[in-house]
C-alpha cells in the first residue's frame, strides 16, 4: 500500500468519514510511530469488544504501534479472544480455521514474495496459546523447521479464554481449570526451548509491563524475520476473567508474574545477532549523518 | 556429498538458459489454449497428463504431500518446478498444513495447486470446505481411493461425496484426456470475477492415474495467462487496498440479526457463483454433460471411470440390438440439473453405475429429475473392485 492508494481523489476526501480522513492525515502509516507518541496520533486500532482491563488488548495495541511497516503488513490470526481486537485494526487480517495460522502464513508469505519482488511484505501471526501450542502445534513447529520468514506472536494468557476457561498446554501444572477438574497434570510447555531447537532466529519472552520494550521487541522480531528467518515472541497477556484478577490489579499481576517466572529474555541465533548488530550500526550512522545535516 | 550426486542435484536446479522450458513459453488466450490450438496425441498415464496440464497452467506455487495414488503427480509437478515452470514448490507437513497453506497462497493472489487422495482429503477437509467461503480460487486434484478404515489404497470414489456440499466447483474426469483438460479449464473458471471459487478435479485413482491412454495436447510452449487477482470478487490480502477497520475474512463475529443476515447472504452468494460458473464450464467443457445415443429408451448415467465402462456397455448393447444410451456428467458441482432433466425426458429406464458403496451420484440424479421410479441405482463396485461391462448389461436386462 502506498500513499497513492490511501489518498482519496481530489474533492472526494471531504465525503469520507472523519475516521478515515484522520487515518490519512495523522495516522500510523508510512512512518514509524513511537510509544511516547501514543495519544497524539490516529492509531490503527482504537476500539475492541474484549473484556475491560484485558492485558491482551494493551499488548495488541502496542503491536499495532510497533510494526515497522504497517502499510505492508498482513496479520494472520485464528479463533480465540485476540482476534476480536485484531480484526478492528486497519491492517488486513486473515481469519483462518482454529490452529491453521502458521500454515496459512507460510502460503501467504511465499505468495506475497512471488508477487512483490521489490517490496517486502511482512506477515505476522498473532494468536493465543491454545491456537499455537495445542491445535496449531505441528504447523508452528514445521514453519520453524522450514525457516519460513515471518513472526509468530503468542498471546499467552495460559488458558482457553474464548471458550470459557479450559486449560491449555501453556497452563501451569496443578492449576484447576474447566477441563482439568483435579488440576492440570503436566508442566507448561517450553515453546521457547522448542523454538530454539527448531532453529528460530530470534525469540523473546515478555510480559505486559514495559510498553517501550514491547514495541522494540516486536520491531526487532519483524525485521529479523524479514531478513533472516522465523522469529517468536511469547507474551504473558493475562486473562483477568478466568484467573479472577481484579481489573485495577492486571498490571500488578503482570509485574509479579514477570518477576516470578516470566522475566524478559531474548535469544538470537548467530546469524540474527550479526544481522541485528550490523543494522543497529547502520541506523546509528544514519542518525549521525542526519544530525550533521541539521 | 559425492561428485555425481552433486552434479545430479545441480542439474535439477533451475535452468540458467532463458530460452528453454518455461522461459520459452508464451501466454495465450485461454480459448486458444483450451479449444483452438492444434494438438498432438500421446500415449501417457493420467499422472503424466496432469503434469502436462500443470506445465501449461502458469502455476505460481504448488504444495505437495505424498499419498498413493497421487504422489507421482506431485513429484512430476516438482520436476516442473525444478525446470522453472513453477515459481515455488514445497512438501508440506501434512494435509491440514497443506490445505491451509493453499488458503494463504490464494489470499496472496497467486495461482496455487495441490493434490491429494482418500485419507488425505479427509484430513484436509476442514480447510478445504472453508476455501469457498473465503472465496479462494485454487486447484485441488483428487485421485480417488478408499477412505479409511480398513486401510486400503484401492480405487473407490466415495470421497467425492464429502466435497458435494462444500460450495466449491467439483469436476469428475473420465480418463487421462480429461485429467489433462479439466485442470486448465478449472483454473480459468474459478478465477473468473463472477465465480471466484476453488475448483477440485477428481479422477478415479489407478484406473486413470496409473494406466495409459491417448491424450491430445497442444505444444508445450504455450501457457494460460497468469492469475489476475485484482479482478475477483474479494480484495487480496496483500495490503494494497485503502485501510479499513474491517477484515475481509470475518465481518460476521457478532451474535445479532445483521450478522445472521450477512452469513446467510454470503452462503447464498457462493451457490449463486456456482450457477454463474456454468456459462464458462459450458464454453470450455463443451457442456456439463455429454450424451451418447440421445433418445435411447435406456440411459446409463455416470461420471468418472464408470463412464468408460458405460461407453463399452453401450457398444456391446448396440451390437445386441438393444436401445441403450449414455450420459457422462462432467461437472458434479455445479450439478447439471436442467441438462439431465432434458436429456432424460424420454428415458424409460436410467441405470447409474458407480465406483462407491453409497451411490452418491444416484442420489444426486434422483434429487434432480422427476419420475424417479425410472432409476435403477446401480450397479456399484467398491473397495478396489473393477466394474465389468457385463455387470452393467446384466443390470439393464435384469430389470426388463
Ligand atoms: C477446529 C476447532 N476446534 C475448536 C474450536 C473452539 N475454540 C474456539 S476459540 C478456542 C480457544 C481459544 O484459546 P486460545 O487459543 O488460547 O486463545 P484465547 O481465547 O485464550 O485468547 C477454542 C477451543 C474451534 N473454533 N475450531
Ligand atoms: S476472556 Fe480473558 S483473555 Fe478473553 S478478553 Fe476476557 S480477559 Fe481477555
Amino acid at each position: 500500500m502506498s500513499l497513492k492508494t490511501i489518498r482519496p481523489a481530489t474533492g472526494f476526501k471531504e465525503y469520507l468519514p472523519k475516521e478515515y480522513q484522520d487515518l490519512i492525515d495523522d495516522g500510523p502509516f508510512l512512518r514509524q510511530r513511537k510509544v511516547s507518541e501514543l495519544g497524539s496520533f490516529k492509531e490503527a486500532i482504537e476500539e475492541h469488544p474484549m473484556c475491560a482491563g484485558c492485558a491482551m488488548t494493551l499488548f495488541i495495541r502496542l503491536v499495532f504501534v510497533a510494526l515497522p511497516s504497517l502499510e505492508h503488513t498482513v496479520i494472520c490470526g485464528t479463533a480465540g479472544c485476540g482476534r476480536l481486537a485484531i480484526t478492528q485494526g486497519a491492517v488486513p487480517f486473515v481469519y483462518g480455521n482454529y490452529g491453521d495460522t502458521n500454515a496459512v502464513a507460510t502460503g501467504l508469505k511465499r505468495g506475497l514474495d512471488i508477487r512483490f519482488k521489490d517490496q517486502p511484505k511482512d506477515v505476522v501471526v498473532m494468536a493465543g496459546d491454545g491456537g499455537l501450542a495445542d491445535i496449531g502445534f505441528h504447523a508452528v513447529m514445521h514453519s520453524w523447521f522450514r525457516k519460513e520468514k515471518f513472526t509468530t506472536i503468542m498471546l499467552d494468557n495460559e488458558v482457553y479464554g474464548n471458550t470459557g476457561g479450559q486449560d491449555s498446554g501453556m497452563t501451569q501444572k496443578g492449576m484447576v481449570m474447566k477441563m482439568a477438574p483435579t488440576g492440570k497434570k503436566f508442566e507448561k510447555m517450553d515453546m521457547l526451548g522448542l523454538a530454539k531447537t527448531a532453529g528460530v532466529a530470534y525469540t523473546a519472552r515478555i510480559s505486559t509491563t514495559n510498553p517501550t520494550r514491547i514495541a522494540n521487541t516486536i520491531r526487532k522480531a519483524v525485521l529479523i524475520a524479514r531478513e533472516v528467518g522465523p522469529t517468536f515472541i511469547q507474551a504473558y497477556t493475562s486473562c483477568n476473567i478466568e484467573y479472577a484478577i481484579p481489573t485495577p490489579k492486571v498490571i500488578d499481576d503482570a509485574r509479579d508474574v514477570e518477576k516470578d517466572r516470566y522475566g524478559f529474555a531474548e535469544y538470537f541465533s548467530d546469524e540474527a545477532q550479526s544481522y541485528w548488530d550490523e543494522s543497529e550500526k547502520e541506523r546509528k550512522r544514519l542518525r549521525k549523518a542526519a544530525k550533521k545535516i541539521k | 556429498m559425492s561428485q555425481d550426486v552433486k552434479e545430479k542435484m545441480e542439474s535439477k536446479a533451475k535452468p540458467e538458459d532463458a530460452k528453454t522450458g518455461a522461459a520459452a513459453q508464451r501466454v495465450v488466450d485461454p480459448d486458444y489454449l483450451i479449444l483452438e490450438a492444434p494438438r498432438k496425441k500421446e500415449f501417457i498415464t493420467g499422472s503424466e497428463a496432469a503434469k502436462e496440464s500443470v506445465r501449461r497452467a502458469n502455476v505460481d506455487i504448488a504444495i505437495a504431500y505424498p499419498i498413493t495414488p497421487q504422489s507421482e503427480t506431485m513429484q512430476q509437478v516438482g520436476y516442473l518446478y525444478a525446470e522453472g515452470y513453477i515459481k515455488d514448490y514445497y512438501r508440506g507437513e501434512e494435509e491440514i498444513g497443506v490445505m491451509s497453506a493453499v488458503a494463504g497462497a490464494s489470499r496472496a493472489g497467486v495461482r496455487v495447486l495441490t493434490a491429494t487422495a482418500g485419507p488425505g482429503l479427509m484430513r484436509g477437509l476442514e480447510q478445504i470446505v472453508s476455501w469457498p467461503g473465503g472465496r479462494l480460487p485454487s486447484m485441488l486434484l483428487v485421485m480417488c481411493r478408499v477412505v479409511n478404515a480398513p486401510l486400503a489404497i484401492q480405487p473407490d470414489n466415495i470421497e467425492i461425496s464429502y466435497l458435494l456440499n462444500s460450495g466449491g466447483i467439483v469436476l469428475h474426469g473420465e480418463n487421462q484426456q480429461d485429467f489433462y483438460d479439466y485442470p486448465l479449464i478449472g483454473f480459468m473458471v474459478g478465477e473468473k470475477p463472477e465465480v471466484t471459487l476453488p475448483v477440485a478435479v477428481a479422477v478415479d485413482g489407478f484406473f486413470v492415474t496409473h494406466a495409459r491412454g491417448w491424450v491430445s495436447m497442444p505444444a508445450e510452449d504455450i501457457k494460460l495467462p497468469p492469475r489476475d487477482c485484482y479482478h475477483e470478487a474479494v480484495p487480496m490480502m496483500d495490503n494494497e487496498n485503502p485501510p479499513i477497520r474491517i477484515s475481509r475474512d470475518s465481518p460476521i463475529q457478532k451474535s445479532n440479526f445483521i450478522s445472521y443476515q450477512m452469513h446467510a447472504a454470503w452462503q447464498q452468494e457462493i451457490w449463486a457463483a456456482q450457477e454463474r460458473a456454468k456459462k464458462w464450464l459450458n464454453r470450455w467443457l463443451g457442456g456439463l454433460i455429454e450424451v451418447v445415443n440421445p433418445g435411447a429408451k435406456t440411459m446409463i448415467v455416470a461420471s468418472g471411470a464408470a463412464v468408460s465402462q458405460g461407453r463399452e456397455a453401450v457398444r456391446q448393447a448396440t451390437e445386441k440390438g438393444l436401445d441403450v444410451g449414455l450420459i457422462k456428467i462432467k461437472s458434479i458441482r455445479p450439478f447439471p440439473t436442467e441438462e439431465l432433466t432434458e436429456a432424460l425426458e424420454h428415458a424409460e429406464k436410467i441405470v447409474i453405475p458407480e465406483f462407491n458403496y453409497v451411490g452418491w451420484l444416484a442420489k444426486e440424479v434422483k434429487a434432480a429429475i422427476d419420475r424417479t421410479d425410472r432409476i435403477i441405482a446401480g450397479p456399484r463396485v467398491f473397495g478396489g473392485m473393477t466394474m465389468p461391462t457385463e455387470l452393467i448389461l446384466e443390470t439393464i436386462s435384469a430389470s426388463e
